[in-house]
């Protein structure tokens, strides 16, 4: 509940506070057509955009590190560990270092891109739990994914090594993350996957918590842990590649929201699911607020706010409690 | 006497004084009478500024005859990996010296022909060095390369790009240490007479409040790159008779958001496009239209420019500027 309303609370103030004054009664009012109104734009293009990019980019981030964690029984997973992230990463690079994005008229083809490369991964990953046989532990699969993100992280590094320096300095400012995407269409195309996701993710809360003590302990209460696991990752990939494409690859939210969330709602995952999602949105929400509103004119990528911010409360809380 | 010295040496400007002055009084001190005159001659004024005007006729007669007796040889094998510098040494006629160029070298088209060595990020030091430069330019913040090159004995000339007027300047001291001084400040004079032409050109018409922008996502506006309020972008739009809406943020780029965009209502908005292969149309300029209240979206004032001369900082910055010009003021250049 308290989650809840922190969230929309600061859903609500957030697109209020930003680098220009603006008066409310301009933004809602209809006797100035919008193309002359700059409170309206500033409001409706520049700042709500980036409000709901940010909830939605934080949730799936937040949300795809509790299933992560809990699934391949690691503390230290994230979104990034099944090397989702950087084949999104990877689909961008190509993309903008081989000028592919000029080509669709009218239409930025880097999300487009950014999500073939997450669906690329997530193949990957999919095959290889799949190939999984009876037994084997999640060490493996996380060992592969932990190889299969190195290997597409020098993919990276060639391409962007290989292309012109002002294509790489592209490249390199779009993996800062951004959650200026100035429209709409953006993210109710990743709205779509995202939600499908949730839903997917919403039916197994009793599987993650069995799951996340030990298989068998989890098989011998009857759960079928194998396909639990695979509509586990692969909607947890589809969120990751969904917010990566919509905001590029915010670090930290995916690793460290899910262990601030548990250390405050404890561990049972029908609270944690919905109470990382919520934190997740609004944290980010808030790093966001600050990287366009502290710096002044020149703005700050959010991905560096989120570990400045985050790093430093999460050891308070780690601390508070072992006091 | 230990003690003293390490203080001499780690101490600051004060500690220094001290152990000066003990010293003069140790020396001073004593059963020498012409030291005993040495130490009335430090109260005496009139002497202590006789002396120093003789120290100051001394080390000015020292620095010329350093200079001068061990001038640098003119360098006949250069290595150049910085595009603007590549270009400075052929448009001042010192192409001939060249041995080695970086990666990123473009133009003239003369830099085909010669050997590539890597760049900013991936010099490549045995390359350079099996080319037996005489001399290699290199980028101010290549520390690495320095070092390795001071331990092969080869000499650099670091390289660091500023402002419009840190052209000229380099050129010069380029031209000086390359051993073509005079075809250097003619190049130089020439790049700052027609520079100073255009200023004066568009300095009696209004100056547009400008957005110079170098980077932005095709199709959206996304990832927003502009000219701050330093560097020869800012200097180029200053010079081309716009007024940078970023001047007053002090940095050469800035991320922008697109609330700051329309904070700033820029009544003019250049895009300047220079990547290889990059095939963007006027047509992307599209994007901006999601913001109709900035003056210059309004007023159909959104240009886009494309070449490589708006981000190589060498010669051809005065074709450049005079594109941002006659853009900025085509009333000026029919």
């Amino acid at each position: 509940m308290g989650f809840a309303a922190l969230t929309i609370a600061v859903c609500l103030t957030a697109p209020l506070i930003g680098s220009t004054p603006i008066h409310i009664s301009r933004v809602f009012d209809r006797t100035i057509p919008f193309a002359d109104n700059v409170d309206a734009q500033v409001f409706f293009v520049a700042r709500l955009p980036r409000v709901l990019a940010s909830v939605l980019v934080g949730s799936a981030f937040a949300i795809a590190g509790v299933v992560f964690q809990a699934f391949l029984r690691n503390p230290l997973a994230s979104p990034d560990t099944l090397g989702v992230s950087s084949g999104a990463t990877l689909g961008a690079v190509v993309v903008i270092t081989f000028h592919i994005d000029t080509a669709v008229l009218g239409v930025s083809a880097v999300p487009v891109a950014t999500f073939a490369g997450a669906a690329g991964a997530l193949g990957i990953v999919y095959a290889m739990s799949v190939a999984r046989r009876r037994g084997t532990s999640s060490t493996v699969l996380l060992l592969a994914g932990v190889a299969l993100s190195a290997f597409l992280g020098a993919l990276n590094r060639f391409i962007q090594v290989i292309g012109d320096y002002t294509d790489t300095f592209r490249s390199i400012r779009w993996m800062m993350g951004s959650m200026d995407v100035g429209s709409y269409t953006d993210i109710v195309v990743a709205l779509v996957p995202i939600t499908a996701a949730c839903v997917a993710i919403g039916t197994l809360p009793r599987e993650l918590d069995l799951v996340s003590i030990g298989t068998e302990a989890a098989e011998s209460r009857g759960v079928d842990v194998r396909r639990a696991e695979r509509v586990a990752l692969v909607s947890a990939s589809l969120l990751t590649g969904s917010a990566v494409s919509l905001g590029g690859p915010i670090p930290f939210v995916g690793i460290i929201v899910p262990h601030i969330v548990r250390l405050i709602v404890g561990a049972d995952h029908r609270l944690v699911l919905p109470a990382a999602a919520l934190f997740g949105g609004a944290f980010l929400v808030i790093c966001d607020v600050i990287a366009r509103t502290a710096f002044g004119a020149a703005g700050m990528p959010v991905g560096a706010i989120t570990a400045f911010l985050g790093g430093p409360f999460f050891l308070w809380l780690l601390f508070r409690r072992m006091r | 006497m230990a003690a003293v010295s390490t203080n001499a040496l780690t101490g600051g400007a004060r500690d220094r004084h001290e152990v000066a002055k003990s010293w003069f009084d140790r020396l001073t001190t004593g059963a020498r009478p012409e030291l005993v005159v040495l130490r009335r001659a430090q109260d005496d004024p009139e002497i202590c500024r006789r002396v120093e005007r003789c120290l100051r006729v001394f080390v000015a007669v020292i620095a010329v005859l350093l200079a001068s007796a061990a001038p640098r040889a003119a360098a006949s094998r250069v290595i150049s990996i910085i595009p603007a510098t590549t270009e400075m040494l052929f448009a001042m006629g010192a192409g001939d010296r060249l041995v080695g160029v970086g990666t990123y070298d473009r133009f003239p088209p003369e830099v085909d022909r010669l050997p590539r060595v890597g760049a900013l990020l991936d010099p490549n030091v045995e390359r350079i060095l099996s080319l037996r430069p005489d001399l290699v330019i290199l980028y101010g913040t290549q520390a690495d390369l320095r070092q390795q090159l001071e331990r092969a004995h080869v000499p650099y000339y670091p390289y660091v790009h500023r402002g419009l007027a840190d052209i000229t300047q380099t050129i010069r001291s380029l031209g000086a240490r390359v051993g073509v001084e005079a075809a250097g400040n003619a190049l130089a004079d020439r790049i700052e007479r027609q520079l100073a032409d255009i200023r004066s050109r568009t300095g009696s018409s209004g100056r547009p409040k400008t957005l110079l922008v170098f980077g932005r996502e095709p199709g959206t506006l996304r990832n927003i790159d502009a000219s701050g309020g330093v560097g020869f972008l800012h200097d180029m739009v200053e010079t081309a008779g716009g007024a940078n809406v970023l001047a007053d943020v002090k940095q050469q780029s800035v991320m922008l958001s697109t609330e700051v965009v329309l904070a700033r209502a820029p009544e003019v908005i250049i895009e300047l496009r220079y990547a290889r292969g990059d095939a963007t149309t006027a047509a992307d300029l599209r994007a901006w239209d999601a913001l109709p209240a900035i003056p210059a979206v309004k007023n159909h004032k959104v240009f886009m420019l494309q070449g490589e001369e708006f981000v190589v900082p060498g010669p051809r910055v005065v074709a450049a500027t005079e594109r941002l010009a006659k853009t900025l003021h085509p009333e000026l250049f029919k």
